[in-house]
């Protein structure tokens, strides 16, 4: 249990840092988990030179869930967009410092899932990234 | 009831279920209280299908040879067995399929596409699993059969008043839950079932929660159809039955085509075999069935009434308990209308955590929507945690369970 909901990711969960909508933004896309009903919205604001300036998510879910979304909104604000689309299963479990089983891994991901859906439209990733 | 009423040894009863020894994580002993989804399987059980694999194996009903034979006569002995524990008239009423989904899936296919036309309608509730929802969705955009749903009261009991004026529709068909696997409610199936009949409907239940919790008789209900699956009540996975009335199979169309459910075969069409034959094509799970009716032997061995005492038990003393913690809400109705279900929120706290923490102290739970979703959204939540019980579980799990949810809202603080 101390591995699993380790402070980092009940604080996030608690008190997420980067909660809410941007508006206006450059790409907004929503998905859910419909294994768990899950469900997340993030919202970037990209400048001239392909830089992620401002992102922000809203949804609801498990305390993984939302913890992963915080954290890698967090973690891509300030980088180029084309380094987002190297973000793996492995960086989405660095953040959080934790090792997960299939079914937790899907809440987990889920936010990347949307983040690359939005910015890249790939829409089937979810096997891709397991 | 043959055996008397009496209370379950559950001391006893847990030495017979080999997995209940376990320790899910050193140290850390198994509560298992995932039964809705599947229950745990008795020494017996599992016996008889390696007996079956080690001194019988052989594919059934036209091997000459003994092996043949005897497969044969203890796969029919089976269903015969499963034929009198649900009380139908004949063994001939007891088609083998792989679950209660293949059960629902066989009428909504074979009565459905042949006896509906479209702008019939289908009368269903809002507490259906998704396996008695779905196929009639498939039907009805195949075949533009209208559906309707009967509503749930705020106390998880379906609304009676509507389901009267819902008949008033004449629906060809009924069908819904005998006992909900979220809420756990226990449907007045007699005075439904007799409502159905006067409107004309012909009946389908889904019996997958409660023919492993209460005794049924399929005949004194007047059900037309009943679904049920063996995992869920102390047999093996990939075997189920469909209970139809004798008359209703002999004027349905056979479902999937193949061997065994047919009479003859030739280049230019086929005749098929009588029910339940005709239902049942390829070579058949076989050592299930055998597991399936030493299930049901344990479970006439202590009696269903007893099996439904203990379970009122066990849920009584379950609701008592989870009031008692803060931020927890139960859905469905009280005790004496509910089987062994239990499904709650935990204020501010996810279901998955929830079960992932239960987890960590051996609990084992379910968290989600239950293969129900429509009845999550009745009651506007995304999920819930359930726990479920059955033969083999105690009081003391009920405590396990609510330490657990104390812990919990500690993580959660």
């Amino acid at each position: 249990m101390d591995d699993f909901y380790r402070e980092v990711i009940i604080d996030r969960y608690k008190n997420p840092q980067l909660r809410g909508e941007l508006d206006p933004h450059d790409y907004s896309y929503q998905d859910d988990n419909p294994l768990c009903g899950d469900e997340i919205r993030i919202d970037l604001r990209v400048n001239d030179d392909g830089v992620v300036t401002d992102a922000a998510f809203t949804g609801h879910g498990c305390a993984i869930s939302m913890a992963s979304a915080d954290l890698l909104v967090e973690s891509i604000i300030g980088k180029p967009l084309e380094e987002i689309k190297n973000l793996a299963k492995e960086d989405i479990l660095e953040l959080l410092g934790i090792e997960l089983g299939p079914v937790r891994l899907k809440c987990a991901l889920l936010s990347l899932k949307v983040l690359k859906a939005g910015v890249y439209g790939m829409e089937t990733l979810e096997e891709e990234l397991l | 009831m043959m055996t008397p009423m009496q209370a379950l040894d559950t001391r006893k009863i847990r030495a017979d279920f080999p997995v209940l020894a376990r320790e899910v994580r050193p140290g850390i002993p198994l509560v298992y209280l995932d039964n809705a989804a599947t229950s745990q399987k008795p020494a017996s059980v599992i016996q008889v299908m390696s007996h079956y694999y080690e001194h019988m194996n052989a594919n059934i009903h036209r091997g000459i040879h003994q092996l043949a034979e005897d497969a044969t006569i203890a796969y029919e002995e089976a269903r015969g067995s499963i034929a009198k524990f649900i009380g139908a008239a004949t063994w001939q009423e007891i088609v083998f399929t792989r679950n209660t989904t293949e059960s629902l899936n066989l009428v909504a296919y074979s009565w459905g596409r042949n006896k509906l036309q479209a702008g019939d309608r289908v009368l269903l509730t809002e507490m259906e699993h998704h396996a008695n929802i779905v196929p009639w969705h498939m039907l009805a955009e195949a075949h533009g059969v209208a559906l309707d749903f009967v509503p749930v009261l705020d106390d998880g009991t379906l609304d009676l008043e509507a389901y009267k004026a819902l008949l008033d529709k004449s629906p060809k068909l009924v069908s819904f839950t005998h006992m909900s696997n979220v809420l756990g409610t226990i449907n007045p199936v007699h005075e439904m079932t007799r409502l159905a009949h006067e409107a004309g409907a012909l009946v389908i239940i889904d019996g997958a929660q409660s023919v492993p919790h209460l005794p049924v008789n399929v005949t004194e209900m007047d059900v037309d159809f009943y679904a049920f699956s063996s995992h869920k009540m102390l047999g093996p996975t990939g075997i189920g039955v469909l209970y139809g009335k004798k008359d209703l199979l002999h004027a349905m169309p056979p479902f999937l085509g193949g061997g065994d459910m047919i009479r003859k075969v030739k280049l230019d069409g086929f005749s098929t075999n009588d029910p339940p034959y005709k239902f049942e094509a390829g070579t058949p799970a076989i050592a299930e069935a055998l597991g399936f009716e030493a299930a049901i032997s344990y479970l006439e061995g202590l009696g269903m009434e007893s099996v439904h005492a203990h379970e009122e038990e066990i849920i009584r003393y379950a609701l008592e308990r989870l009031e008692e913690v803060p931020g927890l809400k139960v859905y469905g109705p009280g005790p004496e209308v509910r089987g062994g279900v239990a499904s709650f929120t935990f204020e501010g706290i996810h279901p998955h955590d929830v079960a992932q923490i239960l987890d960590e102290g051996g609990i084992a739970v379910r968290a989600g929507h239950h293969c129900a979703m429509p009845i999550h959204d009745k009651f506007s939540i995304p999920a819930t945690t359930r726990a479920s019980f059955y033969i083999y579980n105690t009081t003391d799990e009920v405590d396990a369970l609510i330490e657990g949810l104390y812990k919990v809202k500690q993580v959660f603080g």
